[in-house]
């Protein structure tokens, strides 16, 4: 809320209708003292009875105070136009009464506003440990998230959700061109688009590496689901054997051959790459806690440290590689239509776990 | 370069790698779990470290380390030796210097 301009709100949306009829009948019980000739009382002119209207009173008084002994001078002298007179400084008085309102119409409305944002982000929150990904600025945590404000970062999130939306319509023309008849040279341009599609994901996944290494290893563009199964910055190749293979009604004996071998090449490459990484840690842990502990957050091996995240991304690199590889030589084993029926279920087993990740995100929303 | 021709063409497997690298690390074990022995180079206790991490930059191996050779001739980097062994073409490279010992 930065300009008052803006967010004036007037008197009747936030509902203050009925002190204003209030503040009316007020007027008209006044305009009956004055026919009275209770002129000679000015408390009952001055100081409003109805407390609940006003908490500015002091104003009020101040004002009413100053003017009330100039009233009655002017009343003297000018006995033509009483009623005018009264009638102006009645007007005054209600002008200034709803323009007090307003002003608390307006602070309540502030407050309710903060209320709600103090509410909101506490949704934002629960969300987040919920697994969402919840990507936007006005986050105040200042451990993580902050990538948001990385613009690689953001351009990457971006990307992605194209990817993503791209994903779902090649994975729906698969569908289809799998239940119907399809002639060879189409469904050699669906799978090679879908083989495309997944390196041009390294690719990004590559350059958001370089603009924040620790966004791309821990999946946080992807939804809890997704996130459970991390392994190095994105899915195992082994699981994408595990998820394959099923799909294939027949193969040949060459083709089981060279599957078997696959797995275990994929396997032992995976281990080698974990091992790697177990190295990583250890030798970063060792790095951040040497020296002595108990003098404060300054880490006296600290460009050592930072060599060592650098090679972080060397091994999201390599992860990506190898998971580009596996889908290469799935490539090269299977039959065109078999491949298209192996990324058929490799797409779809994304989209189940990302709609697993929905349902799980809003199952406290069911009315119980 | 004169040093690096003659560790490479050792016999088996050589890697080149350096004490902080752990994608080197790695690609050492993988080795190890295909029952094979390489000859370890660990560049960065050599007193010609720079020298030797030039020559195998020109040699192709952008990182300098690793390096792999087989039987005298360069394999590459771990890309490399993550693709040859994913099209199942690494094995028979080794099969030589496997030992039938765990």
């Amino acid at each position: 809320m930065n300009s008052t301009s803006t967010h004036f709100v007037p008197p009747r949306r936030v509902g203050i209708y009925e002190p204003l009829h209030q503040m009316g009948m007020w007027g008209d019980s006044f305009k009956s003292n004055i026919t009275n000739g209770n002129m000679n009382t000015p408390s009952h002119i001055i100081i409003p009875n109805n407390q609940k209207l006003d908490n500015n009173l002091s104003e009020d008084t101040s004002h009413g105070t100053a003017g009330t002994p100039h009233m009655f001078d002017q009343e003297a002298s000018t006995s033509r136009n009483p009623d005018k007179i009264q009638r102006r400084l009645a007007q005054n008085r209600e002008a200034a009464r709803k323009s007090r309102l307003r002003k608390k119409a307006y602070v309540q409305q502030l407050e309710t506003s903060r209320l709600k944002l103090i509410q909101l982000e506490q949704e934002l929150d629960r969300a987040r440990q919920q697994g969402f990904y919840v990507g936007n600025g006005i986050d105040t945590n200042p451990l993580g998230f902050s990538e948001t404000m990385n613009p690689g970062i953001a351009a990457f999130e971006m990307e992605y959700g194209h990817w993503v939306e791209e994903q779902n319509r090649q994975i729906c023309e698969l569908r289809t061109v799998l239940h119907g008849h399809v002639n060879d040279i189409e469904l050699r341009m669906l799978v090679e688009n879908a083989m495309k599609h997944y390196f041009e994901l390294f690719k990004m996944k590559s350059t958001a590496a370089k603009a924040d290494v620790f966004f791309v290893m821990s999946g946080m563009w992807k939804t809890s689901a997704e996130r459970f199964f991390i392994w190095i910055g994105g899915f195992r190749p082994s699981d994408l054997l595990k998820v394959l293979l099923p799909h294939f009604d027949v193969l040949t004996d060459q083709q089981i051959l060279d599957v078997c071998s696959l797995r275990q090449s994929c396997q032992q490459a995976e281990d080698a790459l974990t091992q790697g990484m177990e190295k990583l840690q250890h030798t970063l842990a060792d790095c951040v806690a040497a020296g002595q502990l108990g003098e404060g957050s300054y880490i006296p091996q600290v460009n050592s440290a930072m060599e060592r995240l650098e090679a972080l991304v060397s091994f999201v690199n390599q992860a990506d590689h190898l998971r580009h590889e596996t889908l290469q030589q799935m490539y090269r084993i299977l039959t065109m239509r078999q491949a298209a029926r192996g990324l058929l279920a490799l797409g779809e087993y994304f989209q189940r776990l990302r709609a697993l990740s929905s349902s799980w995100a809003t199952r406290h929303r069911e009315p119980t | 370069m004169d040093k690096v021709m003659r560790m490479s063409s050792e016999k088996g497997v050589v890697i080149f790698t350096k004490s902080s690298c752990c994608l080197c690390y790695a690609v050492q074990i993988l080795f190890r779990d295909l029952r094979v022995q390489p000859t370890i180079h660990e560049i960065d206790n050599d007193p010609d470290c720079r020298e030797i991490e030039k020559a195998l930059v020109r040699l192709g191996c952008a990182n300098a380390v690793p390096a792999v050779f087989v039987s005298g001739k360069l394999v590459g980097s771990t890309n490399d030796v993550m693709s040859l062994h994913l099209s199942g073409s690494l094995v028979p490279l080794i099969k030589p210097y496997q030992s039938f010992l765990n």
